[in-house]
């Protein structure tokens, strides 16, 4: 700490020396006090996340305590779910009386995204240059004065350089596919000399093995690097730029999946994203219960010194370091026969009772434990009463819960506010209890649709939980909310709720509780048999590294967003060319537009081979015709007219082929009328040397493995086929 | 005087995050803190001295507990205490000396003027010979066990002779008492701030042509004490060792040769190889206790015990302001720091072989890495300070020179009360 004050101090006197930076503006840092997400539930609920303790002090602290000890001078809190809480803790805590370092908080009650929120704090224009974008999630103890100066230094040299991402090594498990923060595998491309960053993307669908790279990527850049060891930290360096780009795109929300992914493939604006790789220095964002178990663990571990328990002091207690990683505050009363075991924080007031064993984890002030409990892995937070005899393994357990004698709480369980676990009751694994009920639609202020995530989920049978619900349901109480307060065995009060916002048997990635052996060794051998499944995938012509729209079916499903994007441009597409037969454009001016839009949508040039097919056949289909004669002379007719612009994009023979497909495909879906039609347009489009027979033979063989309903047209085709073949075969004699 | 309050804050801050460190950075700040806590401390007309000192301790308590490790600025605190009680020890027995001398005017006939030739009655000579007496005698123990806050310090001491009279000085006399308490803490802080050129001073009294002397890690006091030898024309060699995990060594290797000297740089595992070759280990250290045992760098006690092995003269370079007047018995006093496991490992390389939540909830690997070290006296061969070189079993005398008995207990009588 003391270099880092002192090249802070050399930072700015460096700055105070630089002629340009002599109107400098205090660093300033943006603070998102809700994570838009619902991962926390049901706790978020009643508090907001960034209240929630971690090893005994609200996150919020750490996150400031950082951002002030970074240098940063003038932080923006913006609040948004539970706003009057932050504001009031905020309020009561030292942070609003700091000297040099002034913390002001932006409330709202409308935003329901970062993306909001951002364009919400440029309309406040009180962001006067480069900034701090950063959750109140996250945790840190970097220096932030390379990171910056590299910043400023690329400002200086490439206005387009607008952010600047923290990133940090971090392995993925090799069985889960997971790094140790619950997070899903992230893959990045990274220029190695000029650490610009090319490609993000998450990989939400953990079994697939796939990663797909535009070819222009690679034409453009000399060497790129490609991670998947990298965790995003979630600390942006922002240009005051960032925001009016938000401003400028209403549909950027998610901060990563659309606004850098957004920037990264606008080549027209040219924005470029640095990354600022952090070595010995802690970064992690909470982002789910692993995380919060795995960063707990951290801090208790001293990475994340100076923001140790025995350090960051928050309130009057101190607490004290012992050996084997013990803290423990001042004045706790505990029985000589209890064992605490090592990494253990204890916080202030609380009572042990007899025999009780304690390991791996954080008990909060006030709590009072009784004797023979057992607490392993857990987080137990303020004022919580544990009677004799409970069991508590791996779960979290907020404030003012009374677990009441010989309880069982499984692992991963999560307990919120003031519930109360009736006797000798055993609340099932990863249930949540709140003394909320549920909510049954998805709309509070705390929501951001995950449109994304949300579409591969399929709307399983609540698991587990309600299926052990403990049968005393007193008979006389009648209507569910009461039978619900009776869940939790005699005495208790507390919704169990079921599990299905989330994908049920995905629970175990994100709890608090270690990853279960027996669903290890299940996980391992489906990686086994997916190992030979990939294989065949491999084997699979990829003719392009970018996904064909609508193209080979069994690889891009799962990439919803390449499939939108390609939607999107079948449209404009369309709408372009239908404004050129209205209009009569000149073919060269279609082509422009076209090869426009091609970049801005990030098109391969089969993609406008097949859109622009696709648009012909929709006008011929839109003329009115009595028989299949009549559309065929329509379809003839459109194609010749406008041969030459489909001639320009069929360069070879992907384009050809994927133009097959995209006919065999209106053919079959879109427009059943022109299916009878399918061979003679086919031949049709042969003679008129658009597309050329090894194209069709190609087609012809892909589908050879296909199903049935997939061989139609090929049967169809048959003669057609037999002939190119003969044809092809003389002519092999004559050579 | 709002700005005392937010400047004690602001220092109790900078503690608490760890962004002042090393002893003599805290001990100058704390000094200079607390010289303002003085001088805009509003004293009554009775009992300045108890004022002064509540202040100063009401201070120092929040200080000490924002960074315990900084043992520094809990000597710092003891020494202006100390001060204090000094300067009102003096004030007191030159008052009670004119007071004796008018009331004995009184019974008797004069013939000496009191502002001349002050004649001391018994009482005052004993008191002020009790108080230049050190260490204090279980007698003035005991005499000062009613709490001084309550208790005006001096009329302990006084007896019943001083009454109605005092308060025609006292404005004059709370003024005289700031006055000489902020004189003698500026003393303080000068003595702080040249205590490495005083400790350098002595160095061609301990170097001497064609030795090597073997140092670890990193100490401005040691950097300059090399240096000063060696302006004197002493021509010597340096072994520094690296100093893991921060790798000072490195830096102060750097500087040495920057000043001419011929330096060699070797592993903290080469110690024990190198040492025979040593004609002395010259080292810096964080703290000495009143038993001579020194908490230091870590790694220093390994130093010490190769020293010893090879009969190698051990030698500790200490400003006074890191003489802490406790015994490191106290598990409050002995405390370590467990800096980031980051400073041996790149976290990036740690998460590799972190259990993926797989495990038993604790992980296989611990890193630990404390900052401090404790060598015991009998390692250490001379503590040289800015007052000179002593014996490690002379520390507890230099120690009751700089400290009163009164405020040994600082953090502890602290515990309670809050």
């Amino acid at each position: 700490m003391g270099a880092q004050k002192k090249s802070s101090a050399a930072a700015a006197a460096r700055i105070s020396d630089d002629p340009e930076e002599l109107s400098r503006v205090p660093l300033q840092a943006v603070l998102l006090a809700d994570s838009f997400t619902t991962k926390f539930r049901p706790i978020t609920l009643e508090r907001p996340k960034v209240l929630l303790p971690l090893a005994n002090v609200p996150m919020i602290e750490y996150a400031l305590t950082w951002l002030e000890s970074a240098g940063v001078e003038e932080v923006f809190v913006f609040c948004c779910a539970h706003a009057k809480q932050v504001t009031n803790y905020l309020q009561c805590s030292q942070w609003l009386s700091q000297p040099n370092f002034s913390v002001a908080t932006i409330e709202s009650h409308n935003s329901v995204s970062a993306g909001d929120a951002l364009r919400l704090i440029y309309e406040r224009n009180v962001i006067h240059g480069d900034f701090i974008l950063i959750s109140g999630d996250t945790l840190s103890n970097m220096s932030l004065n390379r990171a910056l100066q590299e910043h400023k230094e690329r400002k200086k040299k490439d206005s387009n350089a607008v952010m600047t991402m923290v990133i940090k090594r971090s392995k993925l498990s090799p069985v889960t596919q997971q790094s140790r923060l619950g997070t899903d595998e992230l893959f990045m491309a990274i220029d190695p000399d000029t650490k610009q960053l090319l490609y993000y993307e998450e990989n939400t669908n953990h079994l697939k093995g796939t990663l797909s790279l535009d070819k222009m990527l690679l034409i453009d850049n000399p060497s790129i690097t490609l991670h998947n060891d990298m965790q995003d930290c979630f600390i942006d360096i922002c240009s005051p730029e960032v925001l009016s780009l938000f401003t400028d795109n209403f549909d950027y929300q998610h901060l990563r999946r659309h606004f850098v992914k957004g920037l990264l493939v606008d080549d027209i604006m040219g924005y470029k994203i640095y990354t600022h790789e952090i070595h010995s220095s802690y970064a992690a964002r909470v982002d789910n219960y692993r995380s919060y178990d795995t960063i707990s663990k951290d801090i208790i571990q001293r990475w994340t010194y100076p923001l140790v328990p025995d350090v960051l002091l928050f309130g009057n207690s101190a607490t004290k370091l012992e050996r084997e990683g013990i803290y423990r505050a001042t004045e706790i009363v505990q029985s000589r026969s209890a064992q605490i075991g090592p990494l253990t924080v204890i916080g202030n007031g609380t009572r042990i009772g007899n025999n009780t064993k304690i390991t791996n984890s954080v008990i909060g002030k006030g709590c009072s434990i009784g004797s023979n409990v057992l607490i392993e892995g857990s987080y137990i937070w303020d004022n919580v009463t544990v009677e004799d005899g409970c069991q508590l393994k791996h779960s979290i357990v907020c404030d003012g819960v009374v677990i009441k004698s010989g309880s069982v709480l499984s692992p991963g369980v999560v307990l919120s506010f003031k519930v109360v676990v009736g006797q000798n009751f055993t609340v099932p694994a990863y249930s949540k209890v709140s003394l909320l009920p549920q909510p049954t639609k998805q709309d509070s202020d705390e929501e951001l649709e995950y449109a994304d995530n949300n579409s591969d989920i399929e709307t399983s049978p609540i698991a587990g939980a309600h299926d052990n619900l403990n049968g005393e349901l007193t008979s006389d109480l009648t209507d569910m909310q009461s039978s619900a307060a009776e869940e939790l065995g005699s005495g208790g009060a507390g919704y169990i709720w079921s599990i299905c916002e989330g994908a049920s048997e995905e629970e175990w990635r994100h709890s608090v509780a270690p990853v279960p052996a027996e669903k290890l060794a299940e996980i391992s051998q489906t990686i086994d048999d997916d190992l030979d499944f990939s294989y065949q995938d491999g084997n699979a012509p990829a003719s392009s590294g970018e996904l064909k729209p609508g193209g080979l079916s069994d690889s891009d499903d799962d990439d919803v967003d390449a499939n939108n994007d390609s939607a999107y441009f079948e449209k404009e597409v369309e709408a372009t060319f239908l404004r050129a037969v209205h209009e009569n454009v000149k073919v060269d001016h279609v082509i422009l537009e076209v090869n426009s839009l091609k970049l801005s949508y990030n098109m391969e040039f089969a993609a406008c081979a097949g859109a622009i097919f696709y648009s012909m056949m929709k006008l011929a289909l839109g003329t009115p015709y009595n028989s299949s004669a009549e559309l065929y002379n329509a379809v003839v007719n459109v194609l010749t007219s406008w041969k030459r612009l489909l001639k320009s994009y069929l360069s070879g023979k992907d384009e050809e082929i994927e133009i097959i497909l995209k006919f065999e495909e209106m053919c079959s879906e879109l427009a059943k009328e022109l299916s009878p039609l399918f061979t003679k347009i086919l031949c049709f489009l042969y003679d008129k040397d658009m597309i050329s027979e090894d194209a069709i033979l190609d087609w012809e063989s892909e589908k050879n493995y296909a199903d049935e309903s997939d061989r139609v047209f090929v049967k169809q085709a048959e003669k057609f086929l037999q002939w190119l073949r003969e044809a092809s075969e003389e002519e092999e004699e004559e050579d | 005087m709002p700005d005392v309050h937010s400047l004690v804050n602001e220092f109790i801050l900078k503690l608490k995050k760890r962004k002042v460190e090393g002893s003599q950075a805290t001990a100058r700040l704390a000094a200079v803190l607390l010289r303002s806590v003085i001088s805009q401390q509003r004293i009554g007309y009775t009992n300045q001295a108890g004022a002064l000192i509540d202040a100063v301790k009401a201070v120092g308590e929040q200080l000490v507990a924002a960074n315990p490790v900084e043992i520094a600025v809990g000597n710092i605190v003891r020494r202006v205490l100390h001060i204090i009680r000094d300067e009102d020890l003096s004030l007191t027995t030159a008052a009670m000396a004119g007071l004796n001398l008018s009331a004995v005017s009184d019974d008797d006939d004069d013939d000496t003027s009191p502002d001349d030739h002050p004649v001391l009655s018994a009482a005052a000579v004993a008191a002020a010979a009790r108080s230049t007496l050190r260490p204090p005698s279980l007698q003035s123990l005991l005499e000062d066990m009613p709490d001084s806050a309550a208790v005006p310090h001096t009329s302990s001491s006084g007896g019943d002779s001083e009454g109605k009279s005092k308060s025609a000085d006292k404005n004059s006399r709370s003024r005289k008492l700031k006055h000489d308490v902020i004189e003698a803490v500026n003393e303080l802080i000068q003595d702080i701030d040249t205590c490495h050129e005083q400790i350098a001073e002595q160095a061609v009294e301990h170097i001497h042509h064609n030795e090597v002397i073997l140092t670890l890690g990193s100490s401005r006091t040691v950097l300059q004490f090399l240096c000063a030898a060696r302006e004197k024309k002493r021509s010597f060699r340096v072994f520094v060792a690296e100093g893991a995990p921060r790798y000072q060594g490195h830096l102060l290797a750097k500087e040495l040769v920057a000043r001419g000297l011929q330096t060699t740089l070797i592993t903290d595992s080469a110690i024990f190889a190198m040492i025979s070759r040593v004609n002395m280990v010259i080292v810096g250290a964080h703290a000495v206790m009143a038993n001579g045992g020194v908490i230091a760098p870590v790694g220093l006690n390994m130093v010490a015990l190769a020293a010893q092995r090879h009969a190698v003269p051990f030698v500790v370079l200490a400003g006074s302001h890191k003489l802490c007047p406790l015994y490191p018995h106290n598990p409050e006093v002995l405390l370590n720091e467990l800096r980031s496991p980051s400073e041996l490992l790149d976290f990036g390389e740690f998460s590799d072989c972190m259990d993926f939540g797989s495990g038993l909830g604790s992980p296989l690997l611990h890193v630990v890495n404390p900052a401090f070290d404790y060598v015991p006296p009998k390692l250490v061969s001379l503590f040289i300070t800015d007052t000179g070189g002593h014996n490690p079993s002379y520390m507890y005398r230099l120690i009751a020179d700089y400290y009163s008995a009164d405020d040994l207990v600082l953090q502890r009588k602290a515990a309670p009360s809050t």
